[in-house]
């Protein structure tokens, strides 16, 4: 595979830089331009250079509530979190054995994965309605987000089971292992870097989630939920601010989750197997 | 012994599915269940009230408007589904055969996701610099002289709801038919080429069809993200453009629940109905 780049590559290649390009030119826009002066507009050119737009984040709002909102789609977002890994993780578990009704289960995480997100912020705040329940982002929404989030952590899941190689329970069990210790000692630390796939999908899809918490997140807004209701009524780059710092906060999430993934990966080939190696 | 057996696997199999389950059936089956339900009820300017009509339906199904407004929402979905497909195919194909070492591959990958992660919202509203009235689209535009007026149809139109749509959803292309080439036997395009095959027919003989199961799951993640939206045309066209989810929540608004449900049950069905036709393409729990 040592011959020359054909022309096709660098066709491709500049194809590939133009998507990129197209993938993250409008969210560094706004990034400098939230850097505006004070009398700064929302477009092009700079009218000066400063933070104003940034400390005007920090102090006392005229509209909203920046900063209660994002402690909740904090709090959310762990939440959901936690849940869509233990839940992913079971459900994982599960459908590796056969159980009745395992093809309808798979058939409801599709469509939990399909269906319009509003249907579920409808159904959900219709249901509470009639019920005389108040929405809330801890109940109605926390749940609302999981049937987004529960779907890609059990297709995760299913794609790590589908490459499992199950002789190592065997030798668990051959080793007298009950089925709770060769999870816990076995099955669980081997799958552990996809958990940090599955943490991170479920943290920032819930982070970023609005139209399943449109209806059903009650009084107290989230964070998707305030910035939206701001494009209505606020019209300067306070506006990119936040954004660009939500966006900031979201690319530091992420590479959290991804360099410990790598890091795990990497302890483990280190420590791992000496299989091959041994004395004969 | 293996009756025995059989039932402790189903047993623990569904304990352990038992999470799963209390949330789907909580958030997703008693919804729609609901909605089916208060679909057949009738509303005061007020109030919802348990009856069981057909009204919602009949009003429905004989507004002129719902049928151009089903019309609008096939079209955002058709465009944006093959754009998405064209650059997502591209993009993939390029990672996949072109990027040679392994690290570069992850990096540029990651690099096309991380969009993912991020927040919708501000993804969309980050285009008004770029494609406002004053915009750096305008502006470039204007000193190139190409145009002498500004162009008013780049913001707030179904132009932009096709961007945007293209700019979010393109990711759910590129994923699942990398995924699928890596899986690609590299033998098999040296057979190809042995044999004397262009690259280009290596594309199209033997790429892409092997690469079919990939594109049916962007397919479907595509075409239910725009069939069932309704933010990102209402944002990216500044409310002038409307599609079923909006026709949902804009009864949502007006507290007219029974006609935003019977919406959502034909919205539901036109959902189900076209990715049953794409399922019969693919059989995703093999593919994973």
């Amino acid at each position: 595979m040592s011959e020359q780049r054909g022309r096709s590559f660098y066709v491709l290649a500049g194809f590939f830089i133009l998507f990129i390009l197209f993938l993250y030119g409008p969210t560094i826009t706004i990034a400098i331009l939230s850097f505006q002066g004070p009398r700064g507009g929302l477009t092009f050119p700079m009218n000066g250079v400063s933070l104003h737009w940034f400390y005007n984040l920090f102090e006392q709002q005229a509209v909203g509530d920046i900063w209660g909102s994002f402690r909740r789609s904090l709090a959310l977002g762990l939440m959901v979190m936690v849940t869509t890994i233990i839940v992913s993780v079971m459900g994982g578990l599960a459908f590796r054995k056969r159980f009745i009704g395992s093809g309808v289960l798979f058939y409801l995480v599709i469509t939990s994965l399909i269906i319009p997100s509003i249907l579920i912020s409808l159904g959900v705040g219709l249901i509470f309605n009639q019920l005389d329940l108040d929405v809330h982002w801890t109940t109605s929404g926390f749940g609302s987000q999981l049937t987004w989030t529960l779907p890609f952590g059990l297709l995760i899941m299913f794609a790590v089971f589908n490459r499992f190689d199950k002789t190592y329970e065997e030798a668990a069990r051959d080793l007298g292992a009950t089925s709770w210790q060769t999870i816990r000692h076995v099955v669980l630390p081997i799958i552990a870097p996809s958990l940090i796939g599955v943490a991170l999908f479920g943290f920032t899809l819930s982070y970023d989630e609005f139209a399943r918490t449109l209806l059903t997140a009650g009084s107290y807004n989230t964070l998707p939920l305030e910035i939206f209701g701001m494009t209505t009524n606020v019209t300067s780059p306070v506006l990119y601010a936040l954004g660009t710092l939500t966006t900031v906060f979201s690319l530091i999430i992420i590479a959290i989750f991804i360099l410990s993934a790598w890091w795990l990966n990497r302890s483990r080939v280190r420590a791992g197997n000496d299989a091959g190696d041994g004395l004969v | 012994m293996s009756s025995k057996q059989n039932f402790s696997d189903a047993l623990s199999g569904w304990l352990m599915a038992a999470p799963l389950v209390i949330v789907l059936a909580l958030f997703l089956v008693l919804p729609i269940a609901m909605i089916v339900v208060v679909s057949f009820w009738g509303a005061t300017e007020f109030s919802i009230y348990p009856a069981f009509k057909l009204d919602n339906y009949e009003f429905l199904l004989r507004s002129s408007v719902t049928y151009s407004v089903y019309l609008k929402t096939f079209m955002f979905t058709i465009i944006s589904w093959a754009l998405c497909l064209v650059i997502g195919f591209t993009v993939a194909y390029f990672l996949a055969f072109h990027v040679r070492t392994q690290t570069w591959q992850i990096v540029l990958f990651l690099l096309c996701t991380v969009p993912f992660w991020t927040s919708n919202i501000i993804r969309m509203i980050s285009w008004v610099p770029f494609l406002g009235r004053n915009g750096i689209a305008n502006q470039t535009l204007m000193s190139m002289g190409v145009i002498e007026q500004p162009l008013e149809w780049l913001l707030f139109s179904d132009f932009a709801v096709v961007l945007a749509f293209v700019h979010l959803y393109t990711l759910f292309m590129v994923v699942p038919i990398f995924n699928t080439m890596m899986r690609i036997d590299k033998s098999l395009l040296e057979a190809a080429r042995d044999a004397g095959a262009t690259g280009f027919q290596t594309l199209t003989n033997v790429i892409l069809p092997l690469t079919k199961p990939g594109i049916m799951i962007g397919s479907i993640f595509v075409v239910t993200l725009v069939m069932g939206d309704f933010i990102t045309v209402r944002f990216m066209s500044g409310s002038q453009s409307a599609n079923v989810g909006r026709l949902i929540s804009n009864d949502v608004a007006l507290l007219r629940y029974p006609s935003a449900a019977a919406t959502s049950v034909v919205l539901l069905i036109t959902v189900l109905i076209t990715i049953g036709i794409m399922l019969r393409f693919v059989n995703i729990r093999k593919e994973l």
